[in-house]
């Protein structure tokens, strides 16, 4: 009986981290930038090119920042969800328009509809460095000093709204 | 005709062959480039280094760090601002650190506790043998056996 317990224990051991690593999602790298300054950028607008839009007059308020492009598949999921909270007003979310065409950005935003305050154009992916990113789509969350509070991987869903974004975005406007 | 061909076979030899450009201009810039992106790891697709992967960001960062280069940094300058953004996992051999302690010594783990078993087994095993006690009869049995064995030729 015996015998048989030792590696029957061990092999339950090896189940139960293979079924935690199941869960476990390979994309959703820890962000070393949540509780640092968000990277400072100074970039043309998409609607607008001859206008700057930069990372300082966005102080003082607490934002969503949303790195985007027409040709990611993902974005198209999450496009909804931005849509039904910018018509909340709950809180201002500016685009990043990452290594994108001008004009299919903007044949994008015409057709889903404009969820964004101010859409800035990425277009070399520099930013997009600065900020870590490395599969659009990805949300920041940053307070009112500019502090990334908060990095979202992936399409924004309903869910994480609700239990994450949101509640985080009322306690940072409070402070 | 068949001068003819002659000719028409030397013909590839006027058509001028060029080596493939290098991809900087600087040779030397080039080999730090290619020694930096085998340690680094392509966050897009994860198994790859910045060196074989061809995905659109893989190639932002080389250019990333090819300007870096360019503007004299060191490498460990290069390599901090990748983790700064990045964090370790864009290291491919990480680093010795608190969180990472278990992946280092965890194969170095499982060998003891494998020659630990090893040695209780083969403990085990010996005494065993050793327990075996056989009467007189089958003894002499075995000494027969084992002659009559001698004798075949």
């Amino acid at each position: 009986m015996n015998r048989f317990l030792i590696p029957f224990g061990l092999f339950i051991v090896v189940v139960g981290f293979l079924a935690v690593g199941l869960t476990l999602n390979p994309r959703e790298l820890p962000s070393p930038l949540v509780g640092k300054a968000a990277p400072q950028f100074s970039l043309p607008q998409l609607h607008d090119p001859g206008k700057v839009i930069s990372s300082n007059d966005l102080k003082g308020q607490v934002w969503l920042l949303n790195f985007w492009a027409s040709w990611c598949g993902g974005c198209k999921d999450e496009h909804p969800v931005l849509i039904h909270l910018a018509e909340s007003g709950e809180v201002p979310i500016y685009g990043m328009d990452y290594k994108d065409q001008r004009n299919e950005a903007l044949g994008w935003l015409k057709d889903w509809g404009n969820p964004y305050q101010i859409v800035a154009v990425d277009a070399p992916g520099r930013v997009g460095i600065d900020y870590g990113v490395y599969g659009v789509p990805e949300t920041y969350v940053i307070d009112k000093q500019g502090v990334i509070r908060y990095k979202q991987i992936g399409p924004l869903r309903e869910d994480i709204l609700k239990t994450k974004i949101l509640p985080l975005v009322k306690e940072l406007q409070q402070q | 005709m068949r001068w003819l061909w002659v000719l028409l076979l030397l013909f590839p030899c006027f058509a001028a062959a060029y080596e493939a450009p290098p991809l900087a201009a600087n040779p030397q810039a080039e080999a730090r480039l290619k020694a930096l992106a085998v340690e680094l790891r392509c966050l897009v697709c994860q198994n790859q280094t910045l060196a074989d992967s061809n995905a659109p960001l893989a190639e932002d960062l080389r250019r990333e760090v090819r300007e870096m280069i360019a503007k004299d940094m060191t490498d460990k300058e290069i390599i901090d601002f990748l983790v700064s953004r990045y964090g370790d996992f864009v290291l491919y051999r990480p680093p010795w650190k608190l969180t990472t302690t278990l992946l280092w010594v965890g194969p170095f783990l499982l060998l003891g506790a494998g020659a630990i078993g090893l040695v209780f087994a083969l403990r085990r095993r010996q005494k065993k043998v050793t327990d075996v006690t056989i009467s007189e009869a089958e003894h002499n049995r075995v000494t027969q056996l084992l002659s009559e064995g001698a004798r075949r030729p």
